[in-house]
């Protein structure tokens, strides 16, 4: 761990904030406001790089401010939150250039520049502080930024279809806000702490009773956002009506929030508790069944798509809720694989929708001959989201799979049957895409010249090519991933990390001024004095 | 630790009343729903901060005395917050005021679809909602109520078997009725 490395760390929060400062200011300067975001989302990815090399041998942590961790918030940079980290920042940029080459194509009407830059900078940042924090209420906080960010992401321009889909979402999302903050009071109430560390601590003195409630609610709030079945009927109709390029970031990343906060709870703050295991493996045979159903029954790429989407966090639920290593692992690099594949998918489809005029499966045809690019783009991530070896979604499946087998309950051998037919049913519905959208002789004209912009190709192919490179470098990622698993389920070196040398107290300079006292929770906390605020 | 049995039952309330606007048609009255529980999840803090006690500071209050400043901070942090989404969801429901002459939260579009082809693989009953209305998902979206109809009748646009696509829209569409209210 040396100076370099956590002086890292909290780069992928601050350069998306100042970057959203100074865009929002140089709102007249189309090209500034560009040149600032990309430069600060590339220089995210270049920091978040350097903590993946860094974290591989030990969690960095930062106390902000120099304020010790119970009482100041942390940022930990363990292998999971760096992997998060690099994958999404990295799919940000590419996501970003693409809407700055869709913008200067259609001259800006469809998503207003001066808006769009400081939010999506807005969104960054609050995912990526999501993926840092080390407390709590900071996983809120970065929850709320991120999720007002995409409020006005999703009704950007502000048209009626927007503002439909758009009430829904944000309804629903301030709902799941609400269960978290309520979840957040009764965790403080319970143990005078929200700092995770200290939470893994305390949760094992506390009530089962009571840590049970706690970690129900907090399931529900994370549930929600990651779209587990049955709080995911709201993604469907939601994401399709937003532009292609916010569809895509959503639909790559926001539900892998979820995920991620499942992940780092369940394993840090409830490392075992048997029975909500098997209530997420129902959970996740459900909803990959019941999402892949409902995108075979769609006839629109985008809600297509959305489907598979809210189907596919099954996995990695499955993955979660075996809580062995293997199984947590091949999770982890489900995410990565998954979030990569879902926003490549999206961006093809804004492409398609570019060139053939619409994302109807009535409408479309034929553009195989038309524009056989495209279809090369289209095809290779379809068949890595169905899982078709040898492709990285192929590899995260045969690892759920061997997880799921290794365990040998019947619950589990009904999950492992429920992927494979998933996966099939995930080749059927996207076959059907390919085979109306790209094969089947067009019954309406398509324009044969509509020519796409080069940079909107470039980003797009940048992400199919990503996506082969996972397939590539499966082996030390998924050795990475697990690492990183046994990391999160050893429930020990998240710990020692934010409080070294079996103390109390995290490194910083109120260190030595806070005196000791943890005889009573609440009394504990009010003489530390405030540093949240 | 004894909570205050006042808060206790203002928490209660708040959240009781919060949930019965949540579950209200109108983005206005959903948000008034939003708020309430905000403040009651804001309530919830202060119970779980223990009980009331001086200024945090030291030299000012003995340790003994002072109360939790912890949880006023993420309160306040809450209730920066809530007041910017408020903000937000106010401005979204005046657009779609603007835009529809209401500012209804739909059902999923999807669900009148489902329904649309369960009634037709089950011809035995009648059911207006076999009807297609062969406009595209987003058309019918501009068109198709819940609930706050102007006419109180419960029955929407969409449930009314349409002549043909061009000819769905009624006089007193959405858009001049709402008007016609404000």
């Amino acid at each position: 761990m040396s100076l370099t490395a956590a002086a890292l760390v909290p780069l992928p929060v601050v350069l998306p904030l100042v970057a959203a400062g100074l865009a929002l200011a140089l709102w007249r300067h189309p090209r500034a406001q560009r040149l600032i975001t990309v430069a600060a989302l590339a220089l995210v990815l270049v920091a978040s790089i350097g903590l993946l090399v860094a974290a591989d041998s030990g969690p960095i942590v930062v106390d902000v401010g120099g304020w010790a961790a119970p009482v100041g918030i942390d940022l930990v940079a363990d292998r999971l939150s760096a992997l998060m980290l690099t994958v999404s920042s990295f799919v940000m940029l590419c996501v970003l250039l693409y809407s700055l080459a869709q913008g200067v194509a259609d001259g800006d009407e469809e998503a207003p520049v001066a808006i769009y830059h400081p939010t999506f900078m807005v969104l960054a940042a609050g995912v990526f502080n999501a993926f840092l924090s080390g407390d709590l209420f900071n996983l809120y906080v970065g929850f709320e930024i991120f999720l007002a960010a995409s409020y006005v992401l999703l009704t950007l321009g502000g048209t009626g279809e927007r503002i439909r889909a758009g009430s829904i979402y944000v309804v629903v999302a301030l709902l799941s806000s609400i269960v978290f903050l309520v979840a957040i009071a009764l965790t403080y109430a319970a143990t005078g702490t929200v700092n995770l560390a200290q939470l893994s601590e305390r949760y094992a003195e506390i009530d089962p009773g009571t840590a049970l409630t706690i970690q129900l609610l907090l399931l529900l709030a994370f549930g929600i956002k990651a779209a587990i079945f049955p709080l995911s009927a709201w993604l469907p109709d939601s994401y399709p009506t937003a532009p292609a390029p916010v569809t895509a970031v959503f639909a790559g990343l926001l539900t892998k929030v979820g995920v991620y906060a499942i992940i780092r709870t369940q394993t840090l703050l409830f490392p075992e508790d048997s029975v909500v295991d098997d209530v997420l493996l129902w959970l996740a045979l459900l909803t990959m069944v019941v999402g892949i159903l409902g995108a075979v029954a769609q006839n629109d790429i985008k809600r297509l798509l959305s489907f598979t989407l809210v189907s596919h966090i099954g996995y990695m639920i499955f993955g979660i809720a075996l809580a062995s290593e293997p199984g947590m692992a091949a999770a982890i690099f489900y995410v990565v694989h998954h979030i990569t594949v879902q926003t490549t998918l999206f961006l093809v489809v804004g492409l398609v929708e570019r060139r053939g005029g619409s994302t109807s499966l009535d409408r479309l045809g034929g553009l195989a001959k038309l524009a056989p690019g495209l279809a090369i783009l289209f095809f290779i991530p379809a068949m890595n989201l169905a899982g078709i070896p040898p492709l990285s979604g192929f590899l995260g499946k045969v690892g759920l799979l061997e997880a799921g087998v290794a365990q040998g309950t019947p619950l589990t051998w009904a999950l492992v049957v429920g992927s494979v037919v998933t996966s099939l049913l995930t080749l059927y519905a996207i076959v059907k895409a390919w085979n109306k959208a790209f094969w089947q002789t067009a019954p309406v004209e398509i324009p044969t010249d509509a020519p796409l912009p080069r940079g909107m190709v470039g980003p797009a192919t940048a992400l199919v090519a990503f996506g082969l490179a996972l397939t590539v470098l499966a082996g030390p990622l998924y050795s990475y991933s697990e690492r990183a698993a046994s990391n999160l389920l050893d429930g020990h070196t998240y710990v020692d990390a934010v409080f070294p040398g079996e103390s109390d107290r995290g490194q910083g300079e109120s260190n030595e001024v806070a005196t000791g006292g943890t005889d009573e929770p609440e009394d504990d906390e009010a003489a530390e004095g405030g540093a949240d605020g | 630790m004894t909570p205050s049995l006042v808060l206790v039952v203002a928490i209660g309330v708040l959240f009781a009343a919060g949930v019965y606007l949540l579950l209200e048609r109108s983005l206005t009255r959903v948000l008034l729903g939003f708020i309430l529980m905000g403040n009651g999840a804001n309530l919830l803090f202060l119970v779980a901060g223990g009980r009331a006690g001086g200024a945090p500071i030291i030299g000012e209050t003995p340790d003994d005395q002072m109360s939790d400043p912890l949880v006023q901070a993420m309160v306040l942090t809450a209730i920066v917050i809530t007041l910017g989404i408020t903000a937000f969801v106010l401005a979204m429901a005046y657009r779609s005021w603007q835009l529809h002459g209401h500012d209804e939260v739909q059902d999923d579009l999807e669900d009148r679809r489902v329904a649309r082809h369960a009634a037709r693989n089950a011809p035995a009953f009648a059911d207006l909602d076999t009807e297609e209305s062969g406009a595209s998902l987003d058309d019918e979206a501009a068109e198709v109520r819940d609930e706050t109809d102007g006419d109180g009748d419960g029955i929407t646009d969409g449930q009314e078997p349409p002549s043909g696509p061009g000819e769905r829209r009624r006089d007193d569409g959405p858009a001049d009725e709402g008007k016609g209210r404000a």
